[in-house]
């Protein structure tokens, strides 16, 4: 089984290797990529629940002098993560079946997005956690810069630019984490650090957790380091907006849930009201950014960063019940986004405009693109029936438990599932509804590919949202009890 | 069959009945219908084997979330005298408005969608019935939420019809919004979100009573939403736009009545609360007030029904507010589903008798041409005024009584109301059936087909007698007192002196009315100017915020991009110098300034 965490990082590689060499690009890729979803249900289904803990352990040495090694396992956590990672990673090759210019490298970039973030997902070792994150940005870049749309090559920069200076802060926040240290106990294993900050072995600073909160915060837009989100996912084409949305963002949390939260349960206790200050940022002051917003793909970028907002309320619960709606959240809100992003490329393509006020009543044209909107506006909104309804209620449970200095925070949480339905209802209704302009009349439906790309997204939406356990006994395996 | 087997598959069988139909049946018209119905025909039957069979207590089904007991959600119905009766309410009319559609969806197109949006609605409601906590009745009451959305939403290609349906949404989350804080409160002062748990938590507030005041208004906001009560009715008169089916069985008889069901369910806690019950009542009563002003102007057929609806909703809501007894706003919950959904289809075969002409003033002499819509309209409309015999009569005077005893302004409010109800029902019906036709429509006017006047006599039965005292015995005994409060002679008079003046006033105005209405008051025609009012708020206000914050993000990428550049350079010096250039570092360092790097030659460089 351990073999078989390892190839769902190699099969990606494999294929972009054989793409290299010349095989037909889109059957390679989607080849690997169906391959990997299999795997990943089956270590999902594999792993043992009530041993918990790390699973599927394969290690080699590196830097042993250094305490550094590439260990790669899985736990409940991590499978949800991956099972994620693999299945925005089918419908991210399926959903668009022409590509304009070099075919190949286009592949290779999704395959190497998706081997980076499952390789970061699976690893034990910080230095490999971070690296792999690396790896699968870099292809990220290169998307938008290439296939992108509008002013491709501004946004492409601007996030580079961002994510290169959050890495970079987050990558002086693992080193001085690694410094502080005692030195001959140095080690950069995951395992290894939570028992020694469980028993008390080292005391890192406050300021660590600081800059990783930074660091890692960039990465996933928490407010006031969004503002590289919305222009990137609007300018890249829709199949990097979905890994990188759906997936890849998620990493920050990720790390803080894996790193922060167990090395640093004091320090992000006594810092707390500063991340409630940039959650409120994140769900009021983003919610009523993305209600101005004039085009689609620019509603949904900012939504992805609002929504940000909710996911770090319910860590900054720091109680079982918000870490864990926060995790579901995760899982919920990568799919959500991804499928609204692909729908997103969908209309893109056939329009060429996602201005509101160019379109309506798109649902005569095109019922079932409609239709399938409608489901992925209403789990962003936080319809029950989807996960993310269940994600959202947790977190809210978990930050009211919290205390008496959540009042503000869970009020505006709550009033920001009135914002997202604001802004959600008045995408559906100016694009879809109302009568249709002539020129719409004669548009194509959505195609066979992006039909079941969407609702490869939307069938476990719904099924973690009726019965949302499925996912919560899996991540419950890996958050503080 | 066991009970809690029946319960189950009752709450089900809607839900498969929309998947199915969304799945599989989108391209058959017979098979959408068809499911729809045989659905709603099962929930009819499980619905009365559950009353009849006295179902009671909890159904267990799952911990939708359960962390080992530290907290759950739990899945599980209640089944008990309230639960059963509102089921009874719910699943006696549903099927047969679903048999009616048959008849007026006819020649429509979207037939799957609305029948799986009635089916969704169905087994929503059900669960907002059937529901044993205040997070699963909060879960449904979403669902509910969004199946009026769609089929308010039906002719989407109307501008008015789209925008109603996304208002009906909007306006319900702003309820909701408290709902889910006051669900919060509750269970953070109480621990529990059952409702025999926080029924029971009056203790824990004995020291606090302003937080259970606080927590009763939160959720009562829930109510204030999907009751379209005073200042969120907005939202109902607008719902009109969607077909008259969907009128009747959500925004008349069921779903708006779900706030009301909401305030009774939580009637134990609310009623140690005077603070939230003075809320509620005062609320309530205004709320039936304004509304049956503005019912007086209204020119739409619907428009003058939905406006009555709230005003009932408004009388229901102040009868939950007086804390007398949750049989009391049940009550005429009761009466008022029968006959407003009845004045709905038949309001619903004059539209489709007319052609779709829906403005009262082009109607006229509609009596003969349709007698058994005729005859049915007067029985709901007699029920709704509140005349001797007929079910509202008792339901609402009732009520009336209970305040007189309990909050005299409220009394005063609900009487004026009392007195304008039979004054608008009688306009219309003046307008509508007697006098001459109006239109070349009118002329042309035909009886509706007997797959919808069937339906019609079927609710007249219970538009009439619902109210009777074995039938309020039948289906309340086990709810709660409902005995009639004494009150002085001439309070009584002041009731049946409320329904003639309404009744002769109207007639003496619209006996014999020409083309117009004689009388014209913009400020009611443009309902309180509350509407115009509420768009200013949301434009200026709202989007005000909105750009603002925008403009800042704006400015506040462009300070960062001009400065972007010299910052990672900067950065990345300032901490070269301060770290030692080991193994580890300088490796980590290079990886990532050579990310930034690369990136930067792949970009500029062509």
């Amino acid at each position: 089984m351990s073999l078989l965490l390892i190839l769902t990082i190699l099969l990606p590689l494999a294929a972009s290797l054989l793409i290299m060499v010349g095989a037909d690009p889109r059957r390679t890729a989607l080849g690997a990529a169906v391959a990997n979803l299999a795997a990943a249900l089956v270590l999902f289904f594999a792993y043992d629940r009530i041993d918990g803990g790390w699973q599927f352990l394969s290690e080699w040495k590196i830097l042993p002098k250094l305490g550094i090694n590439m260990t790669l396992g899985a736990d409940g956590l991590t499978l949800t993560m991956l099972l994620l990672a693999t299945l925005v990673t089918v419908s991210a090759l399926w959903v668009a079946p022409k590509v304009g210019k070099h075919e190949g490298l286009y592949y290779i970039s999704l395959l190497f997005i998706s081997a980076g973030v499952i390789g970061a997902f699976a690893s034990l070792d910080v230095l490999f956690l971070y690296s792999f994150h690396e790896l699968a940005l870099i292809p990220t870049f290169l998307m938008i810069g290439i296939w992108g749309s509008g002013d491709r090559q501004a946004a492409a920069w601007k996030a580079t630019i961002y994510l290169g200076l959050g890495s970079f802060v987050l990558l002086i926040g693992l080193i001085a984490l690694y410094l502080s240290i005692p030195a001959g106990h140095r080690t950069l294993d995951l395992r290894e650090l939570d028992q020694m900050a469980a028993t008390g072995a080292f005391h890192p600073s406050a300021w660590i957790y600081l800059i990783l909160l930074v660091g890692f915060g960039s990465l996933v837009s928490l407010f006031p380091f969004h503002s590289w989100a919305p222009p990137a996912y609007a300018c890249a084409p829709a199949p990097a907006a979905m890994l990188h949305a759906g997936v890849l963002k998620k990493f920050g949390l990720y790390g803080l849930i894996r790193i922060a939260l167990p090395i640093f349960p004091e320090a992000m206790h006594e810092l707390n009201g500063l991340l409630l200050l940039l959650v409120v940022g994140n769900i009021l002051y983003i919610g009523y950014v993305t209600v101005s917003q004039k085009r689609l793909d620019w509603t949904v970028g900012y939504s992805s960063v609002m929504h940000m907002g909710y996911i770090f309320l319910g860590l900054a619960a720091l109680n079982l019940i918000g870490i864990n709606g926060a995790a579901l959240l995760m899982f919920a809100h990568g799919l959500s986004v991804a499928a609204a992003f692909a729908l997103c490329g969908e209309i893109r393509s056939r329009t060429g405009t996602l201005d509101y006020a160019e379109l309506g009543g798109l649902a005569k044209a095109t019922p079932v693109l409609g239709l399938l909107f409608g489901f992925a506006a209403m789990a962003s909104v936080g319809l029950p029936g989807f996960a993310n309804f269940a994600g959202e209620i947790l977190v809210f449970f978990g930050a009211t438990a919290y205390g008496p200095a959540m009042i503000i925070p869970v009020i505006v949480g709550v009033w920001g599932v009135v914002i997202s339905a604001i802004y959600m209802l008045r995408a559906y209704r100016n694009i879809f509804w109302g009568p249709i302009a002539q020129r719409w009349e004669g548009l194509a439906d959505i195609g066979t590919g992006a039909k079941w790309s969407v609702i490869l997204l939307l069938v476990p939406l719904m099924i973690a949202g009726f019965y949302p356990q499925l996912i919560l006994k899996m991540v419950g395996t890996a958050l503080p009890r | 069959m066991h009970l809690s087997t029946i319960a189950w598959i009752t709450l089900t069988v809607p839900l498969v009945a929309a998947a199915l139909i969304l799945l599989v049946t989108r391209t058959s018209k017979p098979f959408a219908a068809g499911l729809a119905i045989l659905s709603a025909l099962i929930t009819g039957v499980g619905g009365w084997t559950l009353f009849l069979g006295g179902a009671e207590g909890t159904f267990q089904g799952f911990n939708w979330i359960d962390f080992d007991h530290a907290f759950s959600i739990p899945f599980a119905l209640a089944l008990d005298p309230l639960s059963r009766t509102m089921l009874v309410v719910v699943t006696t009319i549903a099927p047969i408005v679903f048999i009616y559609s048959l008849g007026y969806m006819k020649e429509e197109e979207g037939y799957w969608r609305y029948f799986a949006g009635l089916s969704l609605f169905l087994f929503s409601m059900l669960g907002i019935v059937l529901a044993d906590n205040l997070v699963m009745m909060f879960i449904f009451w979403e669902l509910v939420g969004v199946s009026s959305y769609i089929l308010i939403g039906h002719y989407f290609r109307k501008e008015s019809a789209a925008d109603a349906a996304k208002q009906a949404f909007l306006v319900n989350r702003i309820g909701d919004f408290g709902f889910m804080l006051g669900i919060l409160l509750f269970w953070i002062a109480t621990g529990t979100f059952t409702f025999g748990g926080i029924n029971e938590s009056s203790a824990v507030f004995i020291q606090n009573p302003i937080l259970l005041g606080i927590a009763c208004v939160l959720i009562f906001c829930g109510t204030v939403g999907k009751s379209a009560q005073f200042p969120l009715h907005v939202w109902l008169p607008n719902s009109m736009e969607g077909p008259t089916p969907v009128s009747s069985l959500l925004h008349a008889a069921t779903m708006v009545a779900a706030g009301v069901y909401l305030l009774v369910r939580i009637f134990p806690i609310l009623s140690t609360s005077p603070g939230a019950c003075e809320v509620v009542a005062v609320t309530g009563a205004i709320t039936a007030l304004g509304a049956g002003i503005l019912a007086t102007q209204q020119d739409d057929i619907k428009g003058i029904l939905a406006y009555s609806t709230i005003s009932q909703l408004g009388y229901m809501v102040a009868g939950a507010g007086l804390a007398v007894s949750a049989a009391l706003p049940m009550f005429h919950l009761f009466t008022h589903a029968f006959f407003k959904c009845l004045l709905f289809l038949t309001a619903g075969s004059v539209i489709l008798g007319m052609h779709h002409e829906q403005n009262i003033w082009k109607m006229g002499g509609l009596k003969n041409k349709m007698p058994v819509t005729f005859l049915t309209y007067c029985c709901g409309m007699l029920a709704l005024s509140g005349c001797f015999f007929f079910s509202g009569h008792y339901s609402k005077d009732l009520i009336m009584a209970c305040s007189w005893e309990h909050h005299r302004t409220v009394f005063w409010l609900l009487v004026v109301a009392a007195a304008l109800t039979p004054f608008y029902m009688t306009r219309q019906a003046l307008v509508v059936f007697f006098g001459k036709p109006r239109s070349e429509h009118a002329k042309k006017a035909h009886e509706s087909p007997a797959v919808m006047t069937i339906p019609l006599v079927l609710l007249a039965i219970p538009a009439v007698c619902a109210g009777y005292p074995f039938v309020e015995h039948f289906f309340f005994h086990s709810i709660g007192t409902l005995a009639e409060p004494e009150v002085p002679h001439w309070v009584e008079i002041v009731f049946g002196a409320a329904f003639f003046v309404g009744i002769a006033a109207a007639a003496l105005i619209y006996r014999n009315v020409g083309e117009k209405d004689p009388i014209r008051i913009p400020f009611l025609e443009h309902r309180f100017y509350i509407d115009d009012l509420y768009f200013w708020i949301v434009r200026v206000i709202q989007g005000g915020i909105a750009r603002i914050f925008s403009f800042i993000d704006r400015w506040f990428i462009d300070g960062i991009l001009v400065r972007g550049s010299a910052t990672v350079v900067w950065t990345l010096g300032f901490a070269l110098r301060f770290l030692q250039v080991g193994n580890l570092q300088a490796y980590a360092f290079f990886f990532g300034a050579g990310v930034v790097g690369l990136i930067y030659l792949l970009l500029t460089v062509k």
